[in-house]
This record gives structure tokens, C-alpha cells and sequence, in this order.
């Protein structure tokens, strides 16, 4: 009877973080198995490593409809976080994929490797679920730490080091304007808890304070570095050229993910109050972010440095999305995040299939008779080049639909504007890419015999690609229902009226 | 005005169906097929396209005039109450054009089984021409704004892809970046168009983006809104339909196959813009102001279009420019409310511009590739096929009397006057005259005078085969006949395309019978002493540009001879011409302005690329002092922020 | 008492010395350094803040800040040493492989 209690208990309490605690469990159990294997036996470890993230997506499907703060208040589990917990585990499971021929041709240390991998995961499904600062600091910091390893993780690499080097250096000085912040915060409204600060900030005397203000701007800051807005951007095209692939992948979509999760429950759903402070921050940031990331991304011939900087540039339409704020908004930019991480694991996946194991990175003249030496994966990096340019019916074309159109609702009609000139020049990048393919004539190359794992990955990928572009409805249900469970918590009655609108 | 019905009519769904099978098959298994079976498949899906439009248009037109045919896809986009269904929507607009498309599609694909005979790649150029049927077909029967776009884009992509399909790199990495950007930025516009509409209609409680629904609630949208979102509709036309600023590209996709330049670049994907146009000329007919600059824009370019062509060497050089010009000509006719002129040239057009392509493509197929008319002559005899039909093509693009272009030019100039715009009247009527002459110099330096063909080519110049110059045939006959869908008001059976059309586009003022005659003949006079004038110089009196040049050391004879009453009209007439066609426009405006502008927008977004990337310097701590400084900005603006209002 | 505002100013001016040092340096370690400079002065933050509010949650917060500076100590000195390996500098300015 007792036992039962006890279970009933641990039921009740852990069901909440059972996602983020199987893949820290699997975690574990990779660095326990990985002792005993041999390197050669990476490939059994990498199963391992994705049966245990598919669990977790399973574990945080099933929690959907579930509303309950856990661990008094600490992780807020809803829909929202449902939905990213299932968001992240598939972006990491998809680069374990990548990762599975990769790790063994480039000689990584595999434990380390995926055992780093899952800690990573476990960090941004925190941040996801964050529901107070500390969890927030630890969450961002869990993703960070092992994703500076990771980048740096291919030894033989000097760039690799370089890039892990300078990421974690200005990774760690952000981390330290963030904390400043989040102190700030803390000080000004007497709470970790965001639900308390959300209230305690529903007074106009306290929302204007400088203490609240100086808070808010440091967690702009900081949360600026890890979603890569300009002017904090930096360090992103160093480390995404520099790290091995797959980690740039997933750096590219679950990292930013978790961190635009964060970020966007942080300010729009507990930080409304403040939105004349921020807002107005947030259409320079973005604007800067978009036309600065497209602008340089048309001078780049390393592809993954190109993909860089057009990361940048649509975390620049995300933020876009971000000021004009509401329940549109917030659920666009989930499914803008949706269509905007399977485009891009997909051109990781067809960069980790063409790069060459002698010469790590992949210029544009490397992509060159693609077309001709390899149809098909030539047709899918063609296909999430289009939609990452936002071509209809693709999903990169219907996320930003809904973002500017959020935004153009919310009245932001210039940023639209502009963020419409920048998605023009984008395109002549990403054309670029399909040029280099079907037009240029390159040498006859070799590819590594492609593992069945990877071209798994480029078929869910197309096939993602496709599908939420050209059937959205469900997804875009998926995304509206995640926001306004996360807004419905926090004030109540938003649910209502954003279904309403 | 509109009491039709609209029926449900589930076969539409099958049209798009049949040309995706076809792009699926020909990408998937096309290579494996062989040759044979992609060639049938690939006609086929056309070919069935074409005949579900004709049994559509055959239940259309038992319907009460106004009516429309229906289907809808499934639910695509919504937001907020805003729902986005892809449907597609069957009225008289999109019947004429889907008969082009599609009839005219066939054709042209008919003629690529034999023009692309010997290309190895020929499962992918077939997937990629069905792909484009495919979405052109979208294009004109989305029955919403953003389905219209989907379909917008997808022609676009095509085009690139079929631009680039042969040509060497060099070329192509200028041309096709030359067309992407030119093309995103007409692109640009159409979305602004769209959201600026949308959300023009939700500020008055109207959530829809549906052509019917639009049309019937236009009133809701302020004048100066649907000047606004005119003009950026108008801007995306320019792009996709080659007019003034954004034309450039055109000429440069002549490097395509010879097909693909005749489907695409002349019969169906750049007529898009005329077609949007009219197809919102609801919207456009609340803004006088932007009817203006429609109007205005095509007659200009048109007759800007024409005197460039005069000076062009390169046979299909001289046909896009061509095309610009007669497009441009439509923009004039939907700029001066006669939709339905617009639409009846889009088709005549569509008839003889892709039969003199197809003939030029069968010209270059004789010889070899030859693209240069100064290499060309007295092909006449060797080629009787195409010399014959491109006789008729050029006649009818001349727009002599009985041929099909007469009817629908006649149609534009008569509005164009009868709306009062004089002006652009007498430049649609130079244009024309030009027009004769310009084409019949092509055809000339063609077919007639001295063989200047390469002496190598010449023993393997042959007709082409059957299988190009059945299309050939097909289309000279509706280049000859097509015109007769749309005689003048009370002549036989009247204007049938026209009144087919009008419960979709409106009704035009028209002038007594006797002043449109005279309008007429003004016209036709142009055009025929436009061919005369070519006659002139390029078969009786052949060489006589040359002799211009030695002309002075034979003042005296020349003067005594017949020769100077030519030579004083080269001087005075045909040579200002073509020097202001050739320096004015081409070297001056085109080179240097137009290009300035395009190359000077790359330029300077590589500049602003490159200086911005040097901020990027590798070096860890200026990383940190970037993003010290972006940190300093955000706290001086929150701090500023609280002062002022705290 | 000290008025909480003379550790807040405090923790301001390490701060401020620490995002110096970030700069201005050119020794990784140094700047490491630095960086652990300004988490410190986010700690006394914190624990001023926390005493003058009459809650823990502050001083708790400061042990989560120390183990994860921890764990940041040794991954970011692992990370200077395997640059240090494969380029044998510990110059910040002579790390620009990739850049532009």
C-alpha cells in the first residue's frame, strides 16, 4: 500500500518531466554502455541514442492536454511545452541520424559524442518547459555547455576547436548579461517564479522602474546571443562553419528552437505588461537581424557559413513575429519554427552526404553537377532551398504568411515591408545554391556510401517539408492550441479571446 | 451585372491531375521509360488537359451567361477568421485561357517530342515543361489571390529551371540571376498587393482573399487603397509580363531551348501579367489614376520594344522583343478598360508568336543552331514548311486586315482612342508600323534575297520533321482563322470572344461602325507600309544599307538614280530610327540605365554585403565588442526609455 | 547597515570590470578570467538582493550560478586547452581561421 502511495506520488510528480527525464536517463545509459563498446560499435550506440529521444517524443505526445505546473512551479507543463518537448526530440533524433555515418567517418569519440548530444536535448527541453528563472539559467546552460563540446568535438579539426572556443567564450560572456538580468528581475519584483513577476509587473509603477527595465534589457541581450539576433550574432557563422555537421544542424534547429521557446514564453506570454519597452527593442533587433544576416549571406560561398547567415536572417522573421506580439503571433511563429527546422536538418542532411571526409566544409563550386552525379539528393537540397527562400506551397512560404500577417494585423506595417525586401534577397542566395547544382559543371566525386539512417532523415524531411506547407491546418491547430495553452495559464481569460479572434 | 450560377464541377480537379502525373512519372521514372513513353506521357497529360477544358467550356457555356464552374482542393491557410480555400474556379476568363494554355501547351509540346529528338535529358525537360502546364494551369484557375501566387511562383521556377537547362554556366549565372531578381522583386509586389488588399478588406470585416467574393464586396476598399494595391499588383506584372522597368530579363531567356522560349516566353507564362490585371480589373477600375499608368507603361513599351527590335541581329532577339512590344500593347488595352481586348490578343498572340518561335526554332534546327539572321537568306526553298507558315505568323502579327492579329489590335487601338487617350493611340498606331517593318525584315533576312548561310551547313539543311512541322501547321491555320472568335460588333456573328467574356471583365464603350473603319484602316495602313518599308530595303533594293555607307564617294549617280528618294528616307526616317533604337534605347537606356539600375542594386547589396562581412573578422574580442555595443544600445534605449516615461 | 545599493553598485563596478577585461585582453585565460568576474558580481547581486527582500530564492540561486560556473570552468579551460594543442597560442586575436 505503501509502495502504491509512493508510486501514485512519483506518478503524479514526474509524469510532467518524463520526456526530458527519459533522454537523461538514456543519456546515462550511453555513457555506461559506450565504456564497454569498442569505437567501432558507434553505430549501435547512435540507435541507442535515437530509440531513446523517440521514447521522449512518444512520452510528450501523450502528455498533450495535460495543464500542471510541476515541482511547485518550477516546469510549467502544457501544450506548449508538449509541443516543443516533441519539436526538440525530433530535431535531435533527426541529427543522431546525420549523425550515424558521420561520427564513425570522421573518427569522434561516439560516448561522448551522444551522450553530450542527449544532455544538450535535456538542457532545451528544460528551457522549453521553463516556468522560473533558475530553470531558465540551468536549461540554457545545461543546452550551452555541451553544445560548446560538441562544436569543438572533432579534434583533428583546428577549426572545430576555434569554433567551440570562441562559442563558448561569448557564449559565457552572455550568460553573464543574462544573469544579470534575470537578478535584476528577481530584485525588482521579489520572485524567481515567472507567474509572480508576470503579476507583480501588472502595476504600471513597477513596470516602469529602471531596475525592471535595466532586468528586461540584459534578458534581451542575452537571450539575443543564443537566438542569434544582430547585433549579437557574431559568433554564429565561426561556429556553425567550425563545428562537424550534424552538431551545426543542430545547433541551427534545436538550439535555436529551445531558445526562441523560451525566449517567446518569457516575453509574450508572462512580459506582456511590458511590451511598449520591448517592442519597440525588438523591431530594431529584428530588422537589424534580417537585413544584416541576408545582406552578408549573399557574399558566402561556404555553404554552411551561407546557412549561417540565413539562420540569422530567419531568426530575424521569427522576431519579426515576436513584436507584434498577441495569440496570431505567438502561434505563427511555432509553426514558423515547424516548417523552419525540418528545411533546415534537411540541407544539413544533404551537406553531411556530399562532404568529404579529407576536406570538412562544402563551398558552393563542391555542390557543382550535383544535379547530374546525384538527382536526388540534388532535388531535395533544391526543395528546402525553395522553401527557405519562401517559395508556395512549401512550409517556408506559409510560416512567414502567417508571421507577416500577424504582424501586419498588430500594425507593424513597415517591418513587414521590409522583412517582404528581405525575403527578395534572399532568394538570390538560396538560388545560388540550385545554380551551383543544376547549372555548373563539377568533377565527378565520390560520396561515402550513404547508411540507410540518413536517407531516412532526407525522406522525413521532404516529406515534413511538403506536408505542413501544403496541409498546414493540422499543424497550424497544433501551434495555435501550444500557445494559447501556455497564455491561457498565464492570464486567464486570453485563451478565450484569442480563439475568439 | 453577374447573375450566373456556379456549378460544382469535380473534373476540374482532374486538369491539374493529369500534368502532375505526368511531371511525377517523367521525374521518377522517366529515364527508365525510355524515350518513346515519356514523349506520349508527357503529350498526353497535356493533350487531356486540353479536352477536359474543352468539356468544361461545353457545360460552361450551357450555363447562363456569368456562370462559373467549381471545385475546391481542400482548406489551405487560415488566419484568424481569415480561410484560405485552394479552389478552383472555371469562368470565362480562365476557360480562354486554360484553352491556351493547355491547346496551345500541346502543341509546343507535340513539337519538343522532335525539336529535343536527340537530347539525353529529355525525361527532365519534360518533367519540368509538364511541371510548368501544371502551374500556369493553377495560375489561371486559383480562385483566390494566394492560390493565383502559388501558381505565379511556380511558373517563375519553371522558367528558371528551363532557362538554364542547356546553356553554358557563364552565361546563365548572369542571365537567370539577371531574370530571379528582376522577377522577386515583380514578385515583391504581388504579395504587398495581397496583403495590402487583404488586409484592406479585414479593416471593413471582409475576410477573404476569393476573386468572387472580392468582386462582389470591391466597394469596401477605399480609392486610394486600390491605387496602392494596383500599382504593387501592376509592378508584379511588370515582372512576370517583361514591361517597363523590369523587362530585362526577356531577351536574355532567349538562351533556353527554342520550345521552351515559345510556351513560356511567349504563349502562356509572360501574357500572366495581362491576365492578373484583367482579372482584377474590378479593382482597377476604381482607380482611374493607375488605369492611367497601365495604359500609359504598355503603349510606351511597346512602342519602346519595337524599335529595339529593328536593330537586333539574333532571331529570337528580335521575337522577345517582339513579344514585349505586343504585350505591352495589351497592358494598353487593359489600361484603357478593354479587358477583353487584352485577353483576345493574349490568345491571337498566343497563336502566332509561338508559331513564329516554333518556326525560328525549326530555322535553327536547319541549320544548326544558327541564331544570327546575317547568317541566314534564301531559305525559302529549302524550308518551304516553315517559310509558309511563317508567312502567315508574320502577317498576322502585322496585323494585316483578315488575320488573326488584326482583329484584337484593332480591338485595343479603337479603346484606346475611344477612352480618350490620343496620345498612346498614335503610339500603338507608329507602333504598328513598325511592327511590319521589323518582322518583315526578319522574315526577309530569313527566307529571302542571297544565302549567307555557312558553306559547311549548307549541304545538311533540311526541313524539319514531320512531327514540328505538324504544329507548325496547326498553329499557322488558328493564326490565320483564330481572329474570327472576335470580329467588330455587327459584322456576321459579332464579337463572340468578347461577349463570351464581357459578364467576367465589363463592357467597353465602342464608336459607330463608320469611325471605327476609318480607325481601322489608319491602323492597317501603318502596318502595311511598315512592310512595305521592309520589302524596300531587304528584297528590292538588298544591300542598300551597305551602299549607305559608301555613299558619299557616289554622291553625283546616286543622286541622278532612283536610289535617292530611299536614301533620303533612310536618312531621314530609318536611320534616326535605328539609331535611336540601337544607341538611344539599346546601348544607352537599356545598357546603361536599365541594367545600371539592376547591376547597381546587386552591386550595391554586395557592396553593403562585403563591408558588413568585415565586421566579421574571425577575432573572438571584436565579437564581444559588437556585441558590447549592441548591449550599450538596448540599455540606453530602456533607459531612455524609463526616463521618459517613468 | 550597508544600504542594499552599495552591493548593488559594487556588483555593477565588477561587473563593468569584468565586460572590460572581455575586451580588452588578449590572454584566453585572462579573459576567462573575466568572465567569472562578471558571474561573481551577479552572485553578490543576487545575495544583496535576496537579503534585502527577505527571500531565498536568492542565495539559492547563487549555488546554481557557482556549479554551473563550475562545470563552465572546466569545460572552458578544456576547450583553451585543445586549442592551445592544435594552434600553440593562447592569443585571442591569432584564433580567425574562419572569418568574413
Amino acid at each position: 500500500m505503501i509502495s502504491g502511495t509512493i508510486g501514485a506520488a512519483l506518478d503524479a510528480s514526474w509524469r510532467p518531466v518524463l520526456a526530458p527525464a527519459v533522454v537523461a536517463i538514456t543519456a546515462m545509459a550511453v555513457m555506461l554502455v559506450g565504456s564497454r563498446l569498442g569505437e567501432e560499435d558507434s553505430e549501435g550506440l547512435g540507435w541507442l541514442t535515437f530509440s531513446g529521444l523517440a521514447l521522449a517524443a512518444l512520452c510528450a505526445f501523450a502528455a498533450v492536454g495535460r495543464h500542471a505546473p510541476a515541482f511547485a512551479g518550477a516546469l510549467i507543463v502544457d501544450d506548449y511545452t508538449a509541443f516543443f518537448y516533441c519539436l526538440i526530440a525530433v530535431c535531435a533524433a533527426m541529427v543522431v541520424l546525420l549523425s550515424l555515418d558521420y561520427v564513425p567517418a570522421l573518427e569522434l569519440p561516439s560516448t561522448e559524442y551522444y551522450a553530450l548530444l542527449l544532455s544538450a536535448t535535456v538542457g532545451m527541453m528544460l528551457l522549453a518547459a521553463a516556468g522560473d528563472l533558475i530553470i531558465i539559467f540551468l536549461g540554457l546552460e545545461t543546452m550551452s555547455i555541451s553544445v560548446y563540446v560538441m562544436a569543438a568535438i572533432a579534434r583533428r579539426d583546428p577549426r572545430s576547436s576555434e569554433a567551440g572556443l570562441k562559442y563558448f567564450l561569448l557564449g559565457a560572456f552572455s550568460t553573464g548579461f543574462l544573469l544579470y538580468g534575470i537578478a535584476l528581475l528577481y530584485g525588482a519584483t521579489g520572485s524567481i517564479k515567472l507567474e509572480a513577476i508576470s503579476r507583480a509587473l501588472q502595476s504600471s509603477a513597477l513596470a516602469a522602474s529602471p531596475l525592471v527595465l535595466l532586468g528586461l534589457a540584459m534578458m534581451l541581450i542575452g537571450f539575443g546571443f543564443k537566438v542569434a539576433a544582430v547585433p549579437f550574432h557574431a559568433w554564429t557563422p565561426d561556429a556553425y562553419e567550425g563545428a562537424p555537421t550534424p552538431v551545426t544542424a543542430l545547433m541551427a534547429v534545436g538550439v535555436k528552437s529551445a531558445a526562441f521557446a523560451g525566449f517567446l514564453r518569457l516575453l509574450l506570454v508572462y512580459l506582456p505588461a511590458l511590451h511598449a519597452q520591448w517592442g519597440g527593442a525588438l523591431w530594431v533587433l529584428a530588422a537589424l537581424t534580417m537585413s544584416v544576416g541576408n545582406l552578408v549571406a549573399l557574399a558566402q560561398n561556404n555553404v554552411k557559413r551561407m546557412l549561417a547567415y540565413s539562420a540569422i536572417a530567419h531568426a530575424g522573421y521569427i522576431l519579426v513575429g515576436m513584436t507584434a506580439a498577441g495569440g496570431a503571433a505567438g502561434a505563427a511563429v511555432l509553426y514558423y519554427l515547424l516548417g523552419y527546422a525540418f528545411a533546415n536538418l534537411g540541407a544539413f542532411a544533404v551537406l553531411v552526404a556530399v562532404e568529404r571526409v579529407e576536406q570538412p566544409g562544402t563551398t558552393l563550386a563542391d555542390l557543382g553537377g550535383l544535379a547530374k552525379g546525384q538527382p536526388m539528393l540534388a532535388a531535395a537540397m533544391a526543395l528546402f532551398m525553395l522553401s527557405l527562400m519562401g517559395l508556395p506551397p512549401l512550409a517556408g512560404f506559409v510560416g512567414k504568411f502567417y508571421v507577416f500577417s500577424a504582424a501586419l494585423q498588430a500594425g507593424y506595417v513597415w517591418l513587414v515591408v521590409l522583412a517582404a525586401l528581405n525575403s527578395v534577397i534572399s532568394t538570390y542566395y538560396y538560388a545560388r545554391v540550385i545554380v551551383a547544382m543544376y547549372v555548373n559543371e563539377g568533377a565527378e566525386r565520390k560520396l561515402r556510401a550513404r547508411r540507410p539512417g540518413l536517407s531516412v532523415a532526407l525522406a522525413v524531411a521532404i516529406a515534413a517539408t511538403i506536408i505542413i506547407g501544403v496541409d498546414p491546418r493540422p499543424y497550424v491547430e497544433m501551434a495555435a492550441g501550444a500557445y494559447a495553452s501556455a497564455a491561457g495559464i498565464a492570464r486567464s481569460g486570453v485563451r478565450a479571446a484569442f480563439l475568439a479572434h | 451585372m453577374v447573375n450566373g450560377v456556379v456549378v460544382e464541377f469535380p473534373a476540374l480537379k482532374l486538369m491539374l491531375l493529369l500534368p502532375a502525373l505526368g511531371v511525377v512519372f517523367n521525374l521518377f521514372l522517366g529515364r527508365r521509360a525510355g524515350r518513346a513513353i515519356v514523349n506520349v506521357v508527357s503529350v498526353a497529360a497535356v493533350v487531356g488537359a486540353f479536352l477536359l477544358a474543352l468539356w468544361a467550356l461545353g457545360e460552361l457555356l450551357a450555363l447562363p451567361a456569368g456562370s462559373a464552374l467549381k471545385a475546391t482542393l481542400w482548406s489551405w491557410i487560415y488566419v484568424g477568421p481569415l480561410q484560405i480555400d485552394l479552389g478552383l474556379r472555371f469562368d470565362a476568363l480562365a476557360a480562354v485561357m486554360t484553352l491556351v494554355v493547355s491547346g496551345v501547351g500541346s502543341i509546343i509540346h507535340l513539337y519538343s517530342c522532335g525539336y529535343m529528338g536527340e537530347d539525353p535529358d529529355y525525361a527532365r525537360f519534360f518533367a519540368y515543361m509538364n511541371l510548368f502546364t501544371l502551374s500556369m494551369l493553377v495560375l489561371v484557375l486559383g480562385n483566390n489571390l494566394l492560390f493565383m501566387f502559388i501558381g505565379w511562383e511556380g511558373v517563375g521556377l519553371c522558367s528558371y529551371l528551363l532557362i538554364a537547362f542547356w546553356y553554358d554556366n557563364a552565361q546563365f549565372a548572369y542571365n537567370g540571376r539577371k531574370a530571379f531578381v528582376v522577377n522577386r522583386i515583380g514578385d515583391a509586389g504581388f504579395l504587398l498587393g495581397i496583403f495590402a488588399l487583404a488586409a484592406a478588406f479585414a479593416s471593413r470585416g471582409l475576410w477573404t482573399l476569393d476573386f468572387a467574393a472580392m468582386r462582389e464586396h470591391i466597394s469596401l476598399v477605399s480609392s486610394a487603397v486600390a491605387t496602392m494595391a494596383g500599382l504593387l499588383f501592376f509592378l508584379g506584372a511588370t515582372g512576370k509580363s517583361a514591361q517597363i522597368p523590369l523587362y530585362v530579363w526577356l531577351p536574355d531567356a532567349m538562351v533556353g531551348p527554342t520550345p521552351v522560349s515559345a510556351l513560356i516566353h511567349a504563349a502562356t507564362m509572360v501574357t500572366a501579367g495581362v491576365y492578373m490585371v484583367a482579372r482584377l480589373g474590378f479593382l482597377y477600375q476604381l482607380t482611374p489614376a493607375t488605369m492611367e499608368v497601365v495604359a500609359a507603361v504598355g503603349a510606351i513599351t511597346a512602342f519602346f520594344a519595337a524599335t529595339v527590335a529593328l536593330a537586333q541581329s539574333d532571331i529570337k532577339r528580335v521575337l522577345a522583343y517582339s513579344t514585349i512590344s505586343q504585350i505591352g500593347y495589351m497592358f494598353l488595352g487593359a489600361g484603357a478598360g478593354a479587358f477583353g481586348a487584352a485577353i483576345f490578343h493574349i490568345v491571337t498572340h498566343a497563336f502566332f508568336k509561338a508559331l513564329l518561335f516554333l518556326g525560328a526554332g525549326s530555322v535553327m534546327h536547319a541549320l544548326g543552331g544558327e541564331q544570327d539572321m546575317s547568317r541566314m537568306g534564301g531559305l525559302r526553298r529549302k524550308l518551304p514548311v516553315t517559310h509558309a507558315t511563317m508567312l502567315v505568323a508574320t502577317l498576322a502579327i502585322t496585323a494585316v486586315p483578315g488575320f488573326s492579329g488584326f482583329f484584337s489590335k484593332d480591338e485595343i487601338l479603337e479603346a484606346a482612342y475611344v477612352s480618350g487617350h490620343y496620345w498612346l493611340w498614335g503610339l500603338g498606331v507608329i507602333t504598328a508600323g513598325l511592327t511590319g517593318l521589323y518582322m518583315f525584315r526578319l522574315f526577309f533576312l530569313t527566307f529571302y534575297g542571297r544565302s549567307r548561310v555557312e558553306a559547311a551547313r549548307l549541304p545538311r539543311l533540311h526541313e524539319s520533321p514531320a512531327v514540328m512541322t505538324i504544329p507548325l501547321v496547326i498553329l499557322a491555320l488558328l493564326s490565320l482563322g483564330g481572329g474570327w472568335i472576335g470580329l467588330p460588333a455587327g459584322m456576321l456573328w459579332g464579337d463572340r470572344i468578347g461577349e463570351f467574356l464581357r459578364p467576367v471583365v465589363g463592357q467597353v464603350k465602342s464608336v459607330p461602325g463608320l469611325e471605327a473603319l476609318a480607325l481601322s484602316a489608319v491602323a492597317s495602313a501603318a502596318a502595311l507600309s511598315g512592310l512595305v518599308l521592309a520589302f524596300v530595303f531587304y528584297v528590292a533594293a538588298p544591300g542598300l544599307p551597305e551602299r549607305a555607307a559608301a555613299w558619299s564617294g557616289a554622291l553625283y549617280r546616286a543622286l541622278r538614280e532612283k536610289y535617292y528618294v530611299d536614301e533620303l528616307y533612310d536618312f531621314l526616317v530609318t536611320r534616326p530610327l535605328f539609331f535611336l533604337s540601337d544607341v538611344a534605347f539599346d546601348r544607352v537606356i537599356d545598357s546603361y540605365a536599365i541594367e545600371g539600375l539592376v547591376d547597381g542594386a546587386a552591386a550595391a547589396a554586395r557592396g553593403g554585403a562585403a563591408a558588413i562581412r568585415r565586421v566579421e573578422t574571425g577575432n573572438v574580442q571584436h565579437y564581444a565588442l559588437t556585441y558590447l555595443c549592441g548591449a550599450l544600445a538596448v540599455l540606453a534605449y530602456c533607459l531612455y526609455y524609463s526616463m521618459r516615461h517613468g | 547597515m550597508t544600504p542594499v545599493s552599495y552591493y548593488l553598485v559594487l556588483g555593477a563596478a565588477l561587473f563593468a570590470i569584468g565586460v572590460a577585461g572581455v575586451v580588452i585582453r588578449r590572454n584566453l585565460i585572462v579573459i576567462f578570467m573575466s568572465i567569472e568576474v562578471m558571474l561573481n558580481a551577479v552572485n553578490l547581486t543576487l545575495v544583496a538582493l535576496g537579503r534585502a527582500l527577505g527571500s531565498t530564492d536568492g542565495q539559492v540561486m547563487v549555488f546554481f550560478v557557482m556549479t554551473v560556473g563550475a562545470a563552465e570552468a572546466a569545460v572552458g579551460l578544456a576547450l583553451i586547452l585543445a586549442a592551445f594543442r592544435s594552434r600553440h597560442t593562447i592569443k585571442a586575436d591569432e584564433l580567425n581561421l574562419m572569418r568574413w
